[in-house]
């Protein structure tokens, strides 16, 4: 696998709502990520490399780790309810593989339910945004990517990439003042229910390229 | 100043929408996700909503139609179209949606009906805007393209036609 530092964040996008996945890949390639979207968590499975999995017999034991995977994914955004295997049944899966676990998993609902959400982060997802998803959402994906990116690193050179971590760590340090300035709530790390109170006058839409002459 | 005049009525009747509560804040996200690289993604999203919407309606009016309704295939198609307004920032419909599914708790035929009727009318509301604004859409799309080809012409901007 390429140690590229120029090379772009992929994200693997798994929900059944096209409208949802256009959205979704919209959001990622503006933040200049490398974007896949599939339509369930059997593909999401299948394209991870977990290519024999039977649907109606979730025992089938997950093979073929990385041979057949081809492109690297550094994180993977799914939504929860879908039908057949939902995004949580999706998050177990990967977490149990000892080839995928490391891959930061974070999930989207429409529904803010407080026991879906800590099941979620319990099995080991990092973030769980409620939809619709915005930019700033987005925006608290790096740091997730770039500290597995750090812990793959280690892994392959556990000697020569001491100094690295640490220029690692400070780079993510920075991320996230950024985005805690960013930040529309202050205390909050995983977004809870909002009331829909926002009064259209006060945020005016703005049209790139809109210019009244 | 063909071009100017679409803008500004683009603008008002999306301001409009907002007045009305027909759109909500959403569809701000997505117009500010549309650029030069992606000049008509607003016209895609509107264009796979009502698409998708439309197929969801058929499916619920067939539904409800059964002596035997299937309440949990009605919650689920509604479930869907409620996630799709929410996305695209269409805030009525939404409601309307949520309407239904209380309707849907209390398993009252009659409610479900009325509930179905005002996701329907709320939806052929919106539906008609979206209509104008996607002709809006392409016709600032096409005038665009025109005054670049005019630009080519005649060279960087230095007459600009009114």
């Amino acid at each position: 696998m390429g140690m590229a530092t120029e090379s772009q964040f992929h994200v693997l996008a798994v929900d059944d709502s096209l409208i949802d996945r256009k959205l979704i890949e919209r959001l990622l390639k503006t933040s200049s990520y490398q974007v896949t979207t599939v339509d369930s968590g059997s593909k999401a499975l299948e394209f991870l490399g977990l290519q024999e999995y039977d649907p109606s017999n979730p025992n089938t034991p997950s093979v073929s780790p990385n041979i057949n995977q081809e492109v690297e994914v550094n994180l993977i955004i799914t939504d929860y309810c879908m039908p057949g295997m939902t995004g949580y049944d999706l998050l177990k899966k990967i977490k149990e593989s000892s080839s995928l676990r490391n891959i930061p998993v974070v999930i989207m609902s429409s529904e803010n339910v407080p026991s879906r959400i800590s099941r979620c982060l319990e099995e080991g997802a990092e973030e769980f945004f409620l939809k619709p998803v915005r930019l700033s959402d987005v925006n608290r994906l790096k740091p997730h990517m770039m500290k597995a990116k750090c812990k793959d690193q280690k892994q392959e050179k556990p000697e020569e990439d001491s100094e690295k971590p640490d220029q690692l760590l400070s780079q993510q340090q920075e991320e996230e003042q950024q985005q805690q300035q960013q930040q529309q709530q202050p205390n909050n790390n995983k977004r809870k229910s909002m009331e829909e109170g926002l009064s259209p006058d006060r945020t005016r839409p703005r049209y790139s390229g809109l210019t009244v002459v | 100043m063909a071009l100017a005049r679409l803008r500004a009525d683009l603008e008002n009747l999306v301001q409009s929408m907002y007045k009305e509560g027909v759109l909500d804040n959403q569809f701000a996200q997505i117009q500010a996700l549309q650029d030069e690289s992606n000049p008509k993604f607003v016209v895609e999203v509107v264009t796979l909503f009502c698409d998708d919407a439309g197929r969801i309606l058929r499916e619920l009016t067939n539904h409800l139609s059964q002596s035997d309704v299937d309440h949990y295939k009605l919650d689920a198609y509604v479930h869907q179209l409620k996630g799709s307004s929410s996305s695209i920032g269409a805030h009525r419909v939404k409601l309307a949606c949520a309407d239904f599914r209380q309707a849907s708790d209390n398993k009252n035929k009659d409610r479900f009906q009325e509930a179905l009727d005002r996701i329907k009318c709320e939806y052929y509301l919106l539906r008609s805007k979206f209509q104008t604004l996607v002709e809006l859409e392409q016709r600032i799309s096409a005038c665009e393209t025109n005054q670049q080809l005019q630009n080519a012409m005649y060279g960087g901007g230095s007459t600009q036609r009114f």
